[in-house]
């Protein structure tokens, strides 16, 4: 029995643990996720009453008092406790449910953001114009980031979701609900943060082998905060020469990276000009040190099996840290 | 007119069981490819659709109405026959009163159906 009560113990502490933490629908930082963590609350005592009541009759039926029960009493029971109650649930909680829609999805007044889930990284376009609509691809332009998110807290930011490949799922447990990311459609998300913070982000649509590996953070800010990061994302990289610039781009690096500044323009991968800025890298998969970034250089498919991006193993390790120095100056 | 019951007794199929789901199908399909169609291609999504609510209740009232007459063709049927719910011997008539009380009861569950599809169009006003 004591060894039960262990495994239940840490079962539950287990349990419990997952209800605090920046990806978790129960420690919410936004509009969205509050609705739906009270819509949650009610359902789970709703669901809780009538499982007791369930439980309880047939409890008392089979042994308070077993008894032969009439034909029609049964009938009775099923066709008002089996149909018409749970349809009248239901119906009150579609409802419910669905009312809540118009009031998140109302117009925002806060930047639109435009977030392209793509095998397997999110692009980041602040400060886009454009809209949703099917047919049609991400607005062009903005200012470009990868896998982390800023948003100011207190406003209703726009994020317009698209993909270039397959339908991926853009979802921040403790901001929002989650929508998908669908090619050749751009989706609608508002997100309305209620406190500034750090909180993770995933990929929510089976996408491909590093799907689990397709994180990102979303950063809440003060409004003022938030205009001063994307001016600065909006700026030239920090440091456009020395040998880790050279060794970036004779290595063919730029063939699929952008560092704004220098002539490396490549789209296929992540804009690179303020990487050191982000928290991580391989989309939330390690911290942003020069360490970790050579360690990505050196052995990606094994840092991250299923990346596009191919290992460069067979660059000497001098060249591989000059590289990985400088990328980690890049805030 | 004979499916609805509306000349006395009828003889039951599986034609006259599937109606109702049928009629269910079809609502559901004409009211999402009709709502998406005046919608696409999306770019305007805080413009009213009036128009298109007006339509889909009206395939909605209609939907409803021939649901209703479903069940209540096969509502009196299996009444007059004492609606009991057990036909479970191999005769003509227990396969006749087992068809009755099927639709009775998908009838009940596709009229149920109807009205949940359409619930979004009484509270989303948009093409959000």
């Amino acid at each position: 029995m004591n060894v039960l009560h262990a495994i239940a113990g840490l079962l539950l502490l287990l349990l419990l643990s997952a209800c605090t933490g920046a990806q978790s629908a129960f420690d919410t930082g936004g509009v969205e996720a509050e609705r739906v963590l009270g819509m949650f609350w009610i359902m789970v005592v709703g669901a809780a009453v009538i499982w007791i009541f369930v439980i309880g009759l047939s409890c008392y039926v089979t042994r308070v008092s077993p008894r032969a029960v009439d034909d029609r009493i049964g009938i009775r029971l099923i066709i008002w406790g089996g149909c018409v109650f749970p349809t009248l649930v239901l119906a009150g909680l579609l409802f419910w449910g669905l009312g809540m829609m118009p009031e998140l999805r109302r117009p925002a007044d806060g930047p639109t953001i435009a977030v392209s889930g793509e095998r397997f990284w999110w692009r980041v376009a602040y400060d886009v114009e454009g809209g949703p609509g099917v047919v049609r691809n991400l607005p062009p332009g903005g200012v470009p980031s990868a896998n982390e998110i800023w948003l100011p807290v207190g406003q209703r930011s726009t994020i317009l979701l698209g993909s270039p490949d397959v339908i991926h799922s853009f979802w921040a447990p403790s901001l929002a609900g989650k929508m998908d990311a669908i090619p050749g459609r751009v989706n609608r998300l508002v997100m309305e943060p209620t406190r500034t913070g750090v909180y993770n982000g995933v990929c929510a649509e089976f996408c491909g082998e590093a799907h689990a590996q397709m994180g990102f953070r979303v950063v809440v800010v003060s409004e003022q905060e938030y205009a001063a990061y994307v001016r600065a994302q909006a700026a030239p990289a920090a440091v456009t020469q020395g040998p880790g610039v050279d060794l970036f781009l004779r290595n063919g690096c730029a063939a699929c990276h952008s560092v704004r500044g220098t002539t490396a323009d490549g789209q296929i991968g992540p804009d690179l000009t303020h990487v050191a800025s982000r928290r991580t890298i391989g989309a939330g998969l390690l911290p942003t040190t020069p360490e970790n970034i050579a360690a990505f250089i050196r052995s990606t498919d094994h840092v991250k099996p299923g990346v596009e991006m191919p290992s460069f193993g067979m660059l000497p390790e001098a060249e591989v840290t000059a590289i990985a120095q400088w990328l980690g100056s890049l805030e | 007119m004979r499916l609805f019951g509306l000349y006395g007794r009828t003889q039951d199929t599986l034609w006259t069981l599937i109606a109702a789901p049928a009629i269910w199908g079809v609502h559901f399909l004409f009211s999402y490819f009709y709502a998406a169609y005046r919608c696409a291609p999306n770019a305007d999504i805080f413009a009213s659709i009036g128009g298109t609510r007006i339509v889909v209740g009206i395939a909605t009232v209609a939907a409803l109405v021939l649901i209703g007459l479903v069940f209540r063709r096969a509502w009196v049927e299996w009444q007059a026959k004492g609606g009991t719910v057990r036909h479970d011997r191999d005769t003509a008539e227990d396969r006749e009163h087992f068809l009755e009380f099927s639709t009775v009861l998908l009838a009940a569950l596709s009229f149920v159906a109807v009205a949940f599809d359409v619930m979004p169009v009484l509270l989303i006003g948009d093409c959000r």
